[in-house]
């Protein structure tokens, strides 16, 4: 087969041309708003959030609104719970985020348990469906993302005093609690865009691995972001063809893209990646 | 917030750079600073000096308008510090992400983001601001360099360069000593002394009594309350290490000269110091700025 018709023949297909396009902008998104997260140390937090969208993707379902509503209150719902707990307790992060997150996911799986067809909803919202992305999904997904994009460029000094240096932006007077929950803000939105391309069990890697493999190489935020936004395109849309010629599940395919181009930087990147070093060290 | 309406409040050159009244500051059962009354005139240059939890982070954070004080009042140059954005810090290095995505010339600039205001990207006078603070501190030619890439020394002049281009008119400085090198020092020694002479007043959290004693005209010692303050004579007295140092210190007099034994209980176990009495040290892990918990 030729390189051409390689590319071309699966966009025969309009539900394949959608998820193209779906796949290029959760793989622009996610790894830019994952740097963050990198860098603050906020992959379970991620995590957590997606599994705890769960009852409001059913819930939406349920009252046939569309599900990216659903799945934004609750995580909303799920952002604020998280802070008001570990707020106003003893209690650690991280426990408060382990409470909510299993406590939200359980529910969600009880409303789904509740309808007929259970276990196949149930792996479309796990492991995703970006064959089954609509039109309107497509303008769900580009909207959210202009707006987290542009959210990002209009505050970026600001986030970028906040993820370096938060008692600096203390005492520079930024309102760092509102850029905080504007940062998680922006995860749960970003999570949201997300589910229908690879699911709730896999969206961490979307927004983390592309984001980690880029910090191995670079030495500022913008060329991290950059780099990890053209790691996951890439990934994703060799992903998605993969998944066509193979008949493999897309999600999971995009994901063992990424994560091999994670393995391949984090050994053999120049200077940075293992081997390098340990050449290095041993010459 | 719109840009252009964050400006600090003015500063009234006639009262005290920093003044404390009565200041005390409680986190849930435990009694962080009690009762702290002081007074700094501009340009004053006062190491801070106490055992392990004697509240000098919280100290920091009261004058940084970063905790707010239970009872007293915090005052910078005549009015509340939580508006000021003429305070600048500087971290240790154990505080600092070493591996983080910027270079040199980015964490400078970090000072800038109070004067910039929301929505601006960094003008002309934002970048000669950055270059003029790296020349001062003799880092100019490393602002393209990771900070991962720096010497412990060279990080805190960059950080010091960071206040300079925050135009910062009171510095605090968590132990910015310790770790490293003489010569290392010296350097960062003499750029306080330089910052100090453009009127800027300055604060450093020390562990090491006999440093603060050498090199610094005024010795604040503290353990929850102000034991004592000025001049390092008057200051680091037996009585008053006693006073601050309390069970963990023993005084022994053997022949003409007195002996203090800090006994290092914190440290791990280590055997009790024999020290005397003006090179007492406190050997012990230290709180940081950075991993203290904002206030909740």
């Amino acid at each position: 087969m030729e390189i051409g018709q390689f590319f071309w023949e699966p966009l025969r297909y309009p539900f394949m041309v959608r998820a193209l396009l779906a796949s290029i902008l959760v793989g622009v998104l996610c790894p830019v708003v994952g740097s963050y997260m990198v860098l603050k140390g906020l992959s379970f937090f991620g995590d957590a959030l997606a599994h705890a969208i769960l009852p409001g993707v059913v819930l939406a379902f349920l009252l046939g609104w569309p599900m990216a509503a659903g799945a934004l209150v609750a995580a909303l719902v799920a952002a604020f719970l998280i802070g008001f707990i570990s707020q106003r307790s003893s209690l650690q992060e991280d426990t408060a985020i382990g409470v909510v997150f299993a406590g939200a996911f359980a529910l969600g799986i009880a409303l789904l348990s509740t309808l007929n067809n259970y276990t196949v909803d149930l792996a479309h919202i796990l492991f995703g469906d970006v064959l089954g992305v609509s039109a309107q999904d497509l303008w769900v997904i580009c909207g959210l993302g202009v707006v987290v994009l542009s959210v990002i460029v209009a505050l970026y000094k600001e986030l970028l005093v906040l993820t370096f240096d938060p008692m600096l932006a203390l005492v520079l007077r930024l309102p760092a609690t509102a850029l905080r929950y504007l940062l998680l803000g922006m995860v749960a939105l970003t999570v949201v865009m997300s589910l229908q391309t690879v699911g709730i069990a896999l969206v961490l890697a979307m927004l983390v691995t592309p984001a980690a493999a880029a910090r191995i190489v670079t030495r500022r935020l913008p060329a991290m972001m950059a780099l990890a936004a053209g790691i996951g395109v890439f990934a994703n849309v060799t992903g998605l063809y993969l998944s066509y010629y193979w008949n493999i599940a897309s999600g999971p395919t995009m994901v063992l893209v990424a994560t091999a181009l994670f393995g391949l930087i984090f050994l053999f990147a120049p200077r940075q990646g293992l081997l390098w070093r340990k050449v290095a060290a041993a010459g | 917030m719109l840009a252009g309406l964050k400006k600090s409040p003015p500063h009234d050159l006639a009262l005290p750079a920093v003044s404390l009244e009565g200041v005390t500051v409680r986190y849930e059962q435990t009694v962080a600073l009690e009762q702290v009354t002081l007074r700094l005139r501009r340009g004053d240059c006062v190491a801070v000096v106490g055992p392990n939890g004697a509240g000098k982070s919280t100290l920091f954070h009261a004058i940084a308008g970063v905790v707010r004080p239970q009872e007293g009042e915090v005052r910078i140059y005549g009015s509340q510090p939580g508006g000021h954005i003429c305070v600048g810090y500087v971290p240790q290095r154990k505080g600092v992400d070493l591996r983080f995505p910027v270079t040199v010339a980015d964490v400078v600039m970090m000072g800038r983001v109070g004067q910039m205001g929301f929505l601006r990207w960094p003008a002309r006078r934002d970048h000669e601001a950055v270059r003029a603070a790296l020349d001062e501190v003799g880092m100019g030619e490393f602002a393209g360099r990771q900070i991962g890439e720096l010497s412990g020394g060279q990080l805190q002049r960059v950080f010091l360069a960071r206040a300079l281009a925050q135009e910062a008119e009171l510095l605090l400085m968590d132990e910015p000593l310790t770790g490293l090198d003489l010569p290392s020092q010296e350097v960062i020694l003499g750029l306080i002394g330089r910052i100090q002479q453009h009127g800027v007043t300055v604060l450093v959290a020390s562990h090491d009594l006999n440093q603060a004693g050498e090199q610094f005209p005024l010795i604040l010692l503290l353990n929850r309350r102000l034991i004592a303050f000025g001049p390092p004579e008057q200051v680091l007295t037996t009585a008053n290490l006693l006073s601050a140092y309390g069970s963990h210190i023993h005084v022994v007099r053997s022949g003409t000269e007195e002996l203090l034994l800090a006994d290092s209980c914190c440290g791990g176990g280590s055997a009790p110091q024999q020290l005397s009495a003006s090179s007492a040290t406190q050997p012990v892990m230290q709180e940081t700025l950075a991993e203290m918990r904002p206030p909740r």
